[in-house]
């Protein structure tokens, strides 16, 4: 057992736990945080998609120990003071989530799409989404999401 | 009526929580006190127990051990036949049969005690294919292997092959499919002697109830089964639940704990069902013009060790196995054999896309035989209206396929893409060969034949305490949109605001049996009885005289609340009743197998690269017409997901097997489509065939035709006759190899 300490979602906790323990457990058991789902615990399919310090990871692949200090963001961070972001707003609207299973790590990689590519190109969308398996969509309605995020995301920066 | 929601894209129901985290699927609960359980599974294909090991580096006394001898009733998983149990007793028939339980508080010591049993076993030889199976290398089921056979003959096939223009046979095969729902099999339950209660992922809350209540030997009411949230489905949560359910709930009576029973990604696709593997031969005769003649089908599935839903299964690929051409002279064998392989299962189609592949890949063979347009060659062989399908079903509706087929020629550009692939493919410094490809395929919705009439399911609807409406109805939101489909055809039938029907939780405490979630069903049989039950809940303002006949959704309201202070519930339940002129007969398997059929023409695009075989889907078109479209979004979201599954079906999922178990059962090494590899497909609703809002099943319809128009479309590209799925790129590069 080791004592490490982080942040999620703005707030600093400690837990115990075993070093190797996956971050993706401690998420989900120790911190309640069920929003981060396990497809595959190997990597494969990105449903445990979370930020640690920005960077989009599979958390069912690190370490705990590994994130001592750093910052770590899950879907549960994502709607602020009870308002959908406008990607969440854009997954509803375009029929982007069905079962929903994946779509907490597809909203998360949306985001990473939007942060690194903002105008991004239909083949960047495509590339940015390749690490999350959704079996339900066909990903059409889930790249038409992102489309229209960009697009949101385009006029705010108009505006503002 | 006026149909202020129905047609238009209301916010799905359960958006919010999906977008946010917060749905809660079973991974998701804990219970105070609760306790993680594991399966114990053979690990040969067949043969008898002698004993059970338990290594002694485990302090067992730790453990909640169940073996069979903690089964207070029948060990056995009631379905169709009763033949499979919940543990295997003596014999075992295949890999990963349940054999005993353990459960402990701490998950993490679960896996090695897993692996510190040892089950003695004194193993018999066993069978793997269908090919062993029909040659009886052993008999392993009844006394010659085959659970179950029908024959659907029409006309004289016989009378027609000596006259024939042109007689075409070939033999055709497609492999097993998993249906990898991104969420994992998991149940949650709470037991004791005298009831048991289990939460989990399901399509089907009522077959777990029918098959618990055996195994506790206990009354209807007295096991209750609650659907969570479920990350997807397709087929591969209808039958195999009822197991993880019946053996959670057994480890939960045990240890007088709940117990928490998730499979992981691994044993989930080892253990659980999967697309039938099938075997298909095909002899067509034709006249000089093209025109079918006869059709001679033998049908084969896999359905590996126990019966379980492969009869069905069967039923339904037979009965499609000729497409939705007319011919005189059709005959089909179809038979489903045992082999000592985990049991095969429900999978989006049900043994339709297996007899439709066959079927339209070797029209394919025969219009190049006749050196006929593959296009023209379906189309003048098309079902009209008052034409007889193979059932000998007379054709009611004014089916339109040829303007399914125009619409997806004209937005595939289908011609144009032909004859510009030719050119590019002539060319000798072209990286990649392309071509189009073509199926046009219909898909009965509901239950087969008679099975409606059986299931008798029961809808009903309720007043909450704020006036609005309830739906109660044991179907479940699996995805594809349930919640909001049966909200927008309440609402409309009443005539009221969408956001006043909710929908309660498929909880068998508190819904009566709608049926199973499958077969497409949901929307047009069960979506019927929503309108019904509601309308009976406004008859019911209406005569109370609380309510005139025009009203506004506040003034509905406040009718609801003035009838339950006065009376206090008002809950009304309907029954199914069957169209009139639908008649099944089961043993001759004549008649009207479906009361409507969903129509459809899908084209598909693709590039090959030269040098490593690869196969991209480049563009996809799926045109359909299926009544009266509830809701666009999600519709266009069903198709496009099936056609996305069904890309995998013929490209890229490739269950290896070996020793009687899948081998590659990792996400990592079983390859589905990503956003790479899925085009974008394109979905088109041709207009209903018939006016008055008439409802089809949409679920199923994609997986059926999109391998063929895949590898349709491959074959244009490379000249190669491929009679396989899934097609891998070292299969591809054989067919060059056999030629040079
Ligand atoms: S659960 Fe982490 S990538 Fe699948
Ligand atoms: S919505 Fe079901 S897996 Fe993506």
């Amino acid at each position: 057992m080791q004592k490490i300490s982080f942040e999620v979602n703005g707030k600093s906790v400690n837990v115990e736990v075993h070093p190797f323990s996956r971050l993706l457990d401690v998420l989900r058991n120790e911190l309640e945080l069920t929003g981060t789902k396990e497809g595959c615990g190997e990597g494969e399919c990105g449903a445990c998609s979370v930020f640690i310090d920005g960077i989009l990871v599979n958390s069912c692949l690190v370490p705990t120990s590994q994130v001592q200090d750093c910052k770590v963001e899950t879907i549960e961070n994502i709607a602020q003071d009870n308002e959908l972001h406008t990607v969440q707003q854009a997954f509803i609207e375009t029929g982007g989530a069905q079962c929903g299973i994946c779509t907490p790590g597809m909203i998360m990689a949306t985001i990473n799409i939007l942060r690194s590519h903002p105008q991004a190109s239909d083949n960047e969308i495509r590339e940015g989404l390749a690490g999350n398996f959704c079996r339900c969509t066909g990903y059409t309605k889930i790249i038409d999401a992102v489309k229209k995020s960009i697009e949101e995301k385009k006029d705010e920066s108009v505006s503002s | 009526m006026n149909k202020k929601w129905v047609g238009t894209n209301v916010p799905r129901k359960e958006g919010i929580e999906k977008v946010t985290g917060k749905s809660k699927y079973i991974d998701d609960l804990t219970f105070p006190d609760m306790i993680y359980g594991i399966t114990v599974r053979s690990d040969v294909p067949r043969g008898t127990i002698r004993k059970i090991h338990f290594a002694d580096n485990i302090n067992w006394d730790e453990f909640t051990i169940v073996t069979i001898e903690d089964i207070p009733g029948e060990n056995v998983v009631t379905l169709i036949e009763s033949d499979q149990p919940f543990l295997a007793d003596k014999e075992i028939r295949h890999q990963q049969e349940p054999i005993l339980l353990l459960a402990h508080p701490d998950k993490s010591l679960l896996e090695e005690a897993r692996r510190s049993i040892r089950i003695e076993v004194d193993e018999l030889p066993a069978i793997f294919n269908i090919e062993e199976s029909l040659n009886k290398k052993q008999i392993i089921y009844s006394d010659d292997n085959i659970i179950k056979e029908y024959l659907i003959t029409k006309g004289n096939t016989d009378d027609v092959w000596d006259s024939a223009y042109k007689i075409v046979s070939e033999e055709y095969h497609t492999g097993a499919q998993e249906q990898l729902y991104i969420e994992n099999n998991g149940m949650i339950a709470i037991a004791n002697d005298e009831e048991v209660t289990v939460w989990g992922s399901m399509q089907c809350p009522y077959y777990i109830h029918k098959a618990l209540m055996p195994l506790f030997d206990l009354p209807a009411e007295k096991i209750r089964i609650i659907q969570t949230a479920t990350g997807g489905g397709f087929g591969g949560k209808e039958e195999y639940p009822s197991i993880i359910a019946g053996h959670a709930a057994l480890l939960a009576r045990k240890a007088q704990k709940p117990v928490k029973l998730m499979y992981d990604r691994a044993e989930d696709m080892v253990a659980t069902t999967k697309r039938h593997p099938s075997h298909t031969r095909q002899k067509i005769a034709v006249d000089e013009n093209g025109k079918l003649l006869a059709i001679d089908i033998d049908f084969v599935l896999d359905g590996g060790a126990y019966t379980t839903l492969s009869a069905v299964v069967l039923s339904r690929g037979a009965i499609h196995a000729a497409g939705p051409y007319a011919c005189e002279n059709i005959r089909i064998r179809a038979r489903a054999v045992a082999t000592n392989t985990p049991p095969q299962g429900a999978f989006r189609g049900f043994g339709a896309p297996q007899s439709i592949f066959a079927f339209e890949r070797h029209l394919d063979l025969v219009a190049k035989q006749l050196n006929m347009c593959p296009v023209e060659f379906r189309k003048q062989n098309f079902l009209q209206q008052g034409s007889l399908n193979a059932t000998g079903q007379k054709i009611e509706e004014e089916v339109r396929l040829d303007k399914v087929l125009d619409l997806a020629l004209e937005k595939s550009q289908y011609f144009a893409k032909k004859k510009q692939f030719a050119v590019h493919n002539s060319q000798k410094n072209v990286k990649t060969y392309k071509g189009v490809g073509l199926a046009s395929f219909y898909h009965g919705a509901g239950f087969t034949g008679s099975g409606e009439v059986y299931l008798a399911s029961i809808v009903g609807a309720r007043l909450t305490a704020d006036g609005k409406v309830k739906v109660l109805a044991a179907s479940t939101e699996i995805g594809q949109g349930t919640n909001t489909i049966f909200s927008q055809i309440a609402a409309d039938a009443l005539g009221i605001d969408y956001d006043m029907v909710e929908i309660e939780t498929p909880d068998t405490s508190k819904v009566p049996n709608s049926g199973p979630t499958v077969a497409s069903r949901t929307c047009m049989i069960v979506g019927k009885l929503v309108e019904s039950a509601v309308c009976g809940i406004r008859d019911t303002l209406l005569k109370s005289n609380l309510l005139t006949s025009e009203y506004t959704s506040q003034q509905f309201i406040t009718a609801s609340k003035k009838y339950l202070e006065d009376f206090g519930e008002l809950k009304i339940f309907v029954k199914y009743k069957p169209p009139a002129g639908i008649h099944w007969d089961e043993k001759n398997y004549r008649g009207s197998a479906y009361s409507a059929y969903a129509w459809a023409v899908y084209v598909a695009e693709v590039s090959v690269d030269k040098y490593t075989y690869e196969m991209q889907v480049d563009d996809f078109v799926a045109v359909q017409e299926v009544g009266e479209v509830v809701h666009p979004i999600l519709a266009q979201g069903q198709i496009e997901g099936g056609v996305a599954q069904g890309i995998g079906y013929a490209l890229y999922e490739d269950v290896v097997w070996r020793n009687g178990q899948m081998a590659n059962n990792q996400m990592t090494n079983y390859i589905i489509p990503t956003s790479l590899d899925a085009p974008d497909i394109r979905v088109f609703f041709s207009e209903p065939f018939q006016p008055g809002g008439v409802r089809k099943g949409i679920g199923e319809l994609p997986m059926d035709g999109t391998a063929p128009a895949v590898i349709s479309a491959v074959e244009n590209a490379t000249g190669k006759h491929v009679c396989h799925v899934p097609l891998r790129p070292e299969d591809l590069m054989m067919l060059y190899r056999k030629e040079t």
